[in-house]
């Protein structure tokens, strides 16, 4: 067994396995998110939420998913058939693909990059072109001028994310996760994570994050009062599940690279407990749980005051803490505080 | 036929469907979207080559920032693609020309290189080459920053002079339209801009 998977066909198989298994974990994972989304949601509204479907309403993604499917797939007169199937399909393999660089705990990845954050900054940049490909290929005004937003929404944060990331990288000296994670292991556990080298970084990239996946308060692709549903509008049954699908994906993404860069990934926050894969879930489902408060008490921007955050305020900042950051590694300044690099020997 | 022979057979076949069809195909979405297929499979072809951080740049570079205003400009533009194309197939002599002589030029290129020995440049040994240990990120940030400074520089400043020529070109500020002013909005004091009043029932304001 150990020889044969030694061998090309052994390695492929090996690779399609763990993409496999990895799969399914994240689907159901994500059945469950969707609930409990829906749940944050409701209660902060004093609403009950899901509850009818399974116990508490637990199936309820379940039911949904079998819904979206059981539907009539409507595809608009006029539509570009192709490029109307390809966008959600391409928006779902997308945020799908970016998973296999992110390591859930030390060597649990399924692909360890040299360069996996570029690797993941270029998959989420190309989901833009789900978007974009999907309000096109509508043939229909409302969703190409909501994709139009989204896209241009998407590609303006994008650039801070760039900048922020380009920070840990500078701290770590490598672009690798599991680096980026063993560079904020210390004797201090929580207080030697990345969180607090790079203390503004993590709510520019938090808010990023929304903004880059569309999600509330800058959900204005969506904005039904003025686009309906943005890029969706002329989407039904599975290309609509998709899209829905990779949108959540992304999201839960983007906890994980919070987690990955300035909440120490699988390390434990206090000393002497060992670290482990479950404290890399546990950090990812608070992010998750602050991504479902934000959606529940945020009001929505408007789209001058998005640009104008991200363009005037977000970009500007992040390039200065990137030149701060650089000066502050380069001279070892509070000794390896921000040039963990220099700890590491590396 | 190893797995990357294989691998690389592949990239090299999409990108050249890819290239094909981002100049035959009808519509010009069409065209940018072929033109992203290609772009992504020499991304993959570099990372065959183990430049994996050039392959990166070359994706989020050019297919998430380029192709996505190409896409928006060609989306946007109300351009009659069918007379363009007409006008196309006039040219299309001399494009082959220039094809051809380009070809020729590449051949002589490299067949000069091949034949004899090389030119002593570029079979120098590189700062860093691969498989010393420094990845290919480390070495190219050693030659961009350290060996090539100036001129990667200087490359900067033609971008920035560029891009401050275009801002300058289509800057045209209009002074007969109403501007928002942010910080006006933000320290507007709802004292002076309010008037709360108590109003009795049935007596309406006077």
């Amino acid at each position: 067994m150990a020889e044969f998977l030694q061998t090309n066909l052994g390695i492929v198989l090996l690779v399609a396995a763990q993409c496999l298994l990895f799969t399914i974990i994240l689907f159901v994972s994500l059945a469950f998110l969707m609930y409990a989304d829906r749940k944050v949601w409701a209660a902060v509204q004093q609403r009950k939420g899901p509850n009818v479907v399974g116990a508490f309403g637990l199936l309820q993604s379940f039911a949904d998913f079998i819904k979206y499917i059981a539907k009539e797939i409507i595809v608009p007169a006029g539509a570009d058939r192709f490029v109307y199937f390809m966008a959600p399909m391409l928006s779902f393999i997308l945020a799908l693909i970016a998973w296999v660089v992110i390591p859930f705990a030390d060597g649990w990845e399924i692909a360890s990059l040299n360069v996996a954050i570029l690797y993941v900054f270029a998959m989420s940049s190309l989901e833009v072109y789900g978007v974009i490909m999907g309000g096109w290929a509508s043939n229909s005004k409302y969703p190409f001028l909501g994709s139009l937003r989204s896209a241009a929404q998407m590609i303006s944060y994008e650039v801070s994310i760039g900048l922020i990331i380009i920070g840990v990288i500078i701290s770590t000296g490598s672009m690798n996760f599991t680096d980026i994670v063993r560079a904020q292991d210390s004797n201090f556990g929580f207080f030697g994570w990345y969180w607090l080298p790079h203390l503004p970084m993590v709510f520019l990239f938090f808010i990023s994050a929304l903004a880059e996946t569309n999600r509330p308060p800058f959900d204005l692709p969506e904005a039904e009062s003025e686009l309906v549903a943005g890029y969706q509008v002329e989407y039904s049954s599975t290309p609509f599940l998709l899209y829905m699908m990779g949108e959540l994906i992304a999201i839960v993404l983007m906890c994980a690279l919070v987690t990955l860069l300035f909440f120490g990934g699988w390390l434990s926050p206090i000393p002497g407990l060992p670290d482990g894969v479950l404290w890399m879930v546990a950090k990812m489902s608070v992010f998750f749980f602050i991504f479902a408060m934000v959606k529940a008490i945020v009001p929505r921007y408007r789209y001058d005051q998005l640009m104008r955050i991200g363009w005037k305020v977000f970009l500007p900042f992040s390039l200065g803490w990137v030149v701060f950051i650089a000066f502050m590694a380069k001279f070892e300044i509070l000794g390896g505080f921000w040039a963990r690099w220099a700890l590491l020997g590396g | 036929m190893t797995v990357v022979d294989f691998v690389f057979f592949l990239f090299a076949l999409c990108l050249l469907v890819g290239g094909i069809f981002t100049v035959v195909s009808r519509s010009p979405v069409h065209s940018v979207l072929w033109l992203i297929l290609a772009f992504l499979s020499g991304a993959g072809l570099m990372v065959l080559l183990g430049a994996e951080f050039v392959a990166m740049l070359l994706i989020i570079v050019y297919v998430g920032a380029v192709m996505v205003l190409f896409l928006f400009v060609v989306m946007m533009l109300d351009v009659d693609f069918a007379e363009l194309r007409a006008e196309m197939a006039k040219q299309l002599p001399l494009a082959l020309v220039i094809g051809l002589v380009l070809i020729m030029q590449l051949a002589m290129a490299f067949g000069s290189w091949e034949l004899g020995g090389g030119v002593a440049i570029l079979d120098a040994p590189v700062a860093t080459p691969a498989g010393t240990g420094a990845h290919n990120t480390a070495a190219l940030g050693m030659l961009i920053y350290d060996r090539y400074f100036l001129l990667f520089q200087l490359a900067g400043l033609i971008l920035l002079v560029a891009m401050i020529g275009a801002i300058v070109l289509t800057m045209r500020h209009r002074r007969d339209i109403k501007r928002q002013d942010i910080l006006q909005q933000m320290y507007r004091d709802p004292k002076k801009t309010m008037e709360l009043v108590d109003i009795e029932p049935g007596q309406g304001l006077k």
